[in-house]
């Protein structure tokens, strides 16, 4: 089943030639309406014109998400205020995070690219789709909620959390299709379990979703098992769209990238050049049908590889493997991206703790972070301690949305710690 | 009332942490007259009077120990049963507030003391300048703490 069959089936040099049109019309509007490009632009000594083949891509800047927050709120706008309807944030690493806008046309655009993926996964006018992911700023909800819409599913507006809650809704609306985190996933089978309840004789599950977390292929078969249902990979992140940029097809094998959408390269993220196809590599995707903010060559930091040759499924856009890792020390934690360096900010700026600190990832809900309490500072009262592990955690909450566990530690107890990674200690198994 | 100090150690809640500490005294040949222990959320704080107060100060803090050294109030208290109570009466009626406390007896049960932490020892001590108490004396405590 196709949503848009033309489209999704079409011929590589058809695709080719409608990718350099949109390509050359992005760049002229990015060129004309966003400064930061037009001076990026005179600084390389190129002009539009100068692209006239796929392959002159290589000749424009990358965008970096830096790039984005420098230019927060508006500055990376190409139309008038008055033309955009809609406002999502990424988180960022300073505090301030990525704006990103989207027109009436942009919100449509992203709707057909999930109503494809939806329709790619054999879901029908019929079915229930159950929206786990959280509502609000970040883009993983209302983007897939749009996109069902189109589709003529009936949604089911959940959000995350409320378990019990979720589960009366999976039954009594007979939901057929869940969009969740993978931890999310995991936590809901333990529910099931425990409550008794088996997810073949009790609920109508068909298929779930699951996004905004890295995970296995091992914990997607385990999913698929417990739940007895096909569980589809799906990629995306808010500066473009959110979700739906790519998607797995029933054969699972890799995630269709909407190439029409967007222009695919794999590059090595040391040297900017481009890597045999088949290779692994950061992604970087530029915008070909954004109206209110078209992004040049955007390093998204994630890692894949362009799985070669034809897909069973007749599509022609080429597909990319999961995500195998980032590029940067970005790490998520309950759906929500974290950098550590907004944990070291936050304890920076907390009186009685010493700059060296370990973040320990158990699981993708729990987090620990452990500091050591500065040896001059210390007074021997335990009641000032306590008051400094509430205040970390506090800050910490408040500053990264997840309430991390606070171990305090005698000074020295830490590795010194030479780069950033070894901050991070990752105890998950995917 | 002469000053007392307790040396005060924050510990990770872990086997072994007590007994480094207490390698340390034992090294330097430090007697230990009393010890408080209070532990949170995986961390606590070991307290302790000891004969040799500086000393252990300075060899804690040369093996690494996290340590503080603060002036605490030690109070006699006659060992019989009222004893606390007569204490704690009259801090009452000074309004001088107890942060922590604990217990050390001098000469097997003849005599206690109440070391008692406060919020500011100056003030304290000002106000209960002219009680009753008897506090601690540093001459006699170190002839009758030796034995």
């Amino acid at each position: 089943m196709f949503w848009q069959k033309e489209i999704e089936t079409i011929g590589r040099k058809a695709l080719e030639e409608l990718q350099l049109k949109r390509l050359k019309q992005t760049v002229q509007r990015a060129y004309k309406n966003i400064p930061f490009y037009s001076d990026k632009f005179s600084k390389l000594n190129i002009k539009p014109k100068d692209i006239n083949s796929l392959k002159d891509i290589k000749k424009l800047p990358f965008t970096t998400r830096e790039n984005l927050r420098e230019n927060y709120p508006f500055g990376l706008l190409a139309v008038e205020r008055e033309q955009v309807v809609r406002l999502h944030t990424s988180s960022g690493t300073t505090g301030k995070p990525k704006a990103i806008f989207f027109t009436k046309k942009d919100i449509n655009q992203a709707a057909e690219l999930i109503a494809r993926c939806l329709i790619m996964t054999g879901i029908k006018k019929d079915d229930v789709l159950q929206n786990m992911m959280t509502y609000g700023l970040f883009t993983g909800a209302l983007i897939m909620h749009y996109g069902a819409e189109k589709v003529g599913v009936l949604v089911i507006p959940a959000g995350p959390g409320h378990t019990k809650r979720q589960l009366a809704l999976m039954q009594d609306f007979k939901t057929t299709t869940l969009h969740l985190t993978p931890s999310y996933a995991l936590y809901l089978a333990d529910v099931m379990s425990n409550e008794g309840l088996d997810p073949k004789r009790d609920f109508f599950l068909r298929r779930a979703y699951l996004g905004a977390e890295p995970y296995s292929e091992e914990t997607r078969k385990k999913i698929e098992k417990f739940f007895s249902i096909d569980v589809f990979n799906s990629y995306g992140l808010s500066e473009m769209n959110g979700p739906g940029v790519a998607f797995e097809c029933m054969e699972k094998n890799g995630m269709h990238l909407w190439e029409d959408n967007f222009i695919i390269e794999i590059i090595n993220p040391e040297t900017g050049k481009e890597v045999a196809e088949g290779e692994k590599g950061e992604l970087v995707l530029t915008t070909l049908c954004r109206e209110a903010m078209p992004i040049l060559r955007y390093r998204t930091r994630d890692i894949t590889m362009i799985i070669p040759g034809k897909c069973k499924c007749g599509r022609t856009h080429r597909r990319i493997s999961r995500i195998i890792g980032r590029t940067d020390d970005m790490f998520i934690v309950r759906g929500v991206n974290i950098f550590p360096q907004q944990i070291e900010q936050v304890l920076m700026g907390v009186k009685g703790v010493a700059q060296n600190y370990q973040i320990i990832l158990e699981s993708y809900d729990q987090m620990t972070v452990r500091v050591e309490i500065s040896r001059d500072l210390f007074d021997g009262r335990i009641e000032h301690l306590m008051n400094l592990q509430n205040e970390i955690t506090e800050k910490l909450r408040s500053e990264i949305l997840v309430k991390p566990k606070v171990e305090l530690l005698e000074p020295g107890t830490l590795p010194v710690s030479e780069g950033k990674a070894t901050r991070v200690i990752d105890k998950r198994t995917l | 009332m002469d000053k007392l100090k307790q040396i005060s150690i924050f510990s990770e809640n872990k086997p072994g942490r007590l007994e480094k500490i207490t390698k340390v005294l034992a090294d330097e040949g430090v007697n230990i007259l009393a010890i408080n222990i209070a532990s949170s959320n995986g961390f606590g704080v070991i307290k302790f009077i000891v004969d040799k107060c500086e000393l252990a100060y300075q060899k804690l803090k040369q093996k690494g120990f996290t340590v503080s050294l603060n002036e605490v109030l030690a109070i006699e208290m006659v060992d019989k049963p009222g004893g606390l109570y007569e204490v704690a009466r009259t801090l009452s009626q000074k309004k001088v507030n107890i942060e922590n406390a604990y217990v050390f007896i001098l000469e097997s049960r003849k005599r206690a003391f109440l070391i008692v932490e406060v919020q500011d020892i100056e003030k304290a001590k000002k106000l209960l300048q002219y009680v009753k108490l008897k506090f601690y004396r540093e001459a006699e405590f170190k002839k009758k703490g030796k034995k």
